[in-house]
């Protein structure tokens, strides 16, 4: 356990200053990219913990990920406030409605959560497109602005990129140390057993309803960050569809793994940005990948690497066994020859 | 009163689509555990593959049959065979899963194969309306009233009245007694698929003339389809029959008399309640837990 622990951190010390320098040649269209990908496994993230980790199925973080970006759009662009604190409070507000909406995730289980959050992330979606005194309808939101830092501007295309590089790794950080801490342990606990959890004494109720309300919070904060990104929010982008998309993403790169949510948000949100010659044939190859996926390795991408690993370390130990044999056999075999030669 | 009338008979012709689609998702969901999320697009899909084939030059009746066949051997045969099948052994989940990318997948191939706007469809009945107690009510709702009535009353009288049928409850209530005493389970479940498909394919006849065919029209009727199933009880036909008129009805009173913006939400709201106060539906069984 804790050498994984150990690589997890490792993975993240290495990743992180390539990805503070690597992108500094792109034009302002790769950087966009490139922080879409940031703020998609942001929100990814936090579907796998609730998801992956607790084992609860939610089509509603779309919909997080939609009262994140309103909310700071309306704090910053019409209220006037800074970034940090619309941040704060964007990822606040999605933290307690995931608390009031986990509570049905208290009384029912399965797929019956599944349709509770569906029918939230549709009545979330219709909010948005008919409040237009509080969200501009149809219309949307324009002109949502960057942050601008103790004096320093951070609307530039790199400058943003690497806000979101710090919120992004701040936040793995958070949800790594959360998974690593007794939580963390509890929730899995509750994934896999939930009676035997319970029988231990996992307070069920209070833990499905804050990794529920976690994982939310983290749609918020990504909402918080897409925002200012875009600079124009309407509601499609938070319909049912993003919900379905941010799910597929979660189990693409590999539910319950660490990385999993970045390596799912490069297939579902950077990978079409690059594959955009291919017009709108890329949603048709992008689901028949991921159906494909989900069929051959229900554990994601990571999942088929770790099947491959397992598969070589078997290899290689039958290999070791195989190697073992002949020198047993060779040191019986002379012996056996030469008792059957003797006579 | 002659608006509410109207309502009514609108929303019981609205409901009965609602409830061809939940029927199959329940008998779906009955005999093989699988949520099959692109229900939606199953309605969807089958008036787009006949236009298609009536694009491609042939005469409509013969557009409708090749539609029809291609949709069935696709989408009951094809959907049981090389998706549930293989995914089964995994579990819930990720075949809901794999339904969902299933849905995306073929309401982009529809979008980008056929047409992103919607495409006349033709009706089978005449339209106008008639007088019924001093109001002007629909033909067609009356006809697709009837039509769906129909499907269902046969495809009850299917199930309770014949071996097959009794042999297809057997395999929905206990699969592994049922297989004990002979039924052939496999070739049940591949029925409980086709008659899904079947049901889609009715219902989409009936709707598209009204809506039109569109790549998006899954996403309405997917959603009732659901809203239907799980307020009436997963378990249960009947219960599926009457959540979809129930779900109709709503649908179709609160637009008129809550809020057309919101028409979509009052029937989410009953779906929440549902579940929070009785989630095995309003006539559904309870389903035992073992440890």
């Amino acid at each position: 356990m804790s050498r994984k622990l150990n690589t997890d951190l490792l993975i993240i010390l290495i990743a992180v200053p390539i990805l503070w320098f690597a992108p500094s040649g792109l034009k302002s269209y790769g950087l966009y990219v490139v922080s879409l990908w940031l703020v998609m496994s942001i929100a990814a993230m936090g579907l796998n913990l609730t998801l992956g980790y607790a084992g609860l199925t939610s089509l509603a973080q779309g919909a997080f990920l939609g009262i994140g970006a309103y909310a700071t759009a309306i704090l910053t662009a019409k209220a006037g406030w800074p970034l940090p604190a619309a941040f704060l409070v964007s990822t606040g507000l999605s933290f307690l409605v995931g608390v009031v909406l986990g509570f049905p995730a208290l009384r029912v289980k399965h797929h019956y959560l599944a349709f509770v959050t569906l029918a939230f992330s549709v009545v979330v979606f219709l909010v948005a497109r008919n409040e237009q005194w509080l969200t501009g309808g149809v219309y949307g939101l324009a002109n949502i602005p960057r942050p601008v830092l103790f004096g320093t501007d951070l609307g530039g295309g790199l400058a943003f990129y690497r806000t979101v590089l710090v919120v992004t790794l701040a936040l793995t950080l958070v949800m790594w140390w959360l998974l690593h801490s007794p939580w963390g342990r509890a929730f899995q606990a509750l994934r896999e057993n939930p009676l035997r959890a319970a029988s231990l004494g996992v307070d069920i109720r209070a833990y499905t309803l804050l990794a529920f309300a976690i994982g939310s919070a983290f749609g918020g904060a990504a909402g918080s960050l897409y925002a200012p990104l875009v600079e124009f929010i309407d509601p499609a982008p938070f319909a049912l569809s993003a919900s379905f998309v941010l799910l597929l993403t979660v189990v693409a790169g590999g539910a319950g793994s660490f990385f999993g949510p970045f390596v799912g948000a490069f297939f579902s949100y950077m990978l079409p940005e690059l594959l955009r010659a291919t017009g709108g044939w890329y949603l048709i190859i992008y689901a028949a990948v991921v159906l494909v996926l989900v069929m051959v390795s229900p554990t994601g991408l990571l999942g088929l690497i770790d099947r491959w690993r397992d598969h070589q370390s078997q290899r290689r130990a039958a290999a070791i066994r195989a190697a073992a044999r002949p020198t047993l056999a060779s040191a019986d075999k002379p012996t056996l020859e030469n008792q059957g030669a003797a006579p | 009163m002659d608006q509410f009338l109207q309502l009514i008979v609108a929303g019981l012709a609205t409901g009965a689509i609602y409830a061809l689609a939940a029927i199959g998702f329940t008998l779906v969901w009955q005999t093989s555990q699988t949520i099959n999320f692109a229900q939606g697009e199953f309605v969807m899909l089958p008036a787009i593959l006949v236009l298609t084939a009536a694009h491609l030059g042939l005469p409509m009746g013969l557009a409708f049959i090749v539609g029809s066949a291609a949709f069935v051997l696709l989408f009951g045969f094809g959907f049981k065979r090389f998706l549930v099948e293989p995914m089964q052994r995994h579990g819930v989940l990720p075949l809901a899963i794999a339904t969902m990318a299933l849905s995306v997948l073929i309401k982009e191939a529809a979008k980008n194969g056929f047409s992103a706007e919607a495409q006349p469809f033709p009706s089978l009945v005449p339209e106008g309306s008639v007088s019924v107690l001093g109001a002007a009510v629909s033909v067609r709702d009356i006809a697709i009233f009837v039509v769906a009535i129909a499907a269902i009353l046969g495809l009850q009288a299917f199930i309770t009245h014949t071996r097959t049928g009794r042999t297809m409850q057997a395999t929905a209530q206990n699969p592994t007694v049922a297989r004990i005493l002979g039924v052939p389970v496999e070739r049940m479940i591949l029925l409980t698929f086709l008659i899904n498909a079947a049901l889609a394919l009715i219902a989409s006849y009936l709707i598209s003339p009204v809506y039109l065919a569109k790549f998006s029209n899954g996403e309405t009727i997917g959603l009732a389809a659901f809203i239907a199933a799980i307020v009436g009880g997963f378990n249960q036909i009947r219960g599926a029959l009457a959540g979809g008129f129930l779900i109709g009805l709503i649908d179709n009173l609160a637009a008129a008399y809550v809020s057309s913006a919101y028409r979509t939400a009052v029937p989410l709201v009953v779906l929440v309640v549902v579940i929070l106060v009785k989630p095995e539906g309003l006539l559904g069984r309870k389903e035992e837990r073992t440890v």
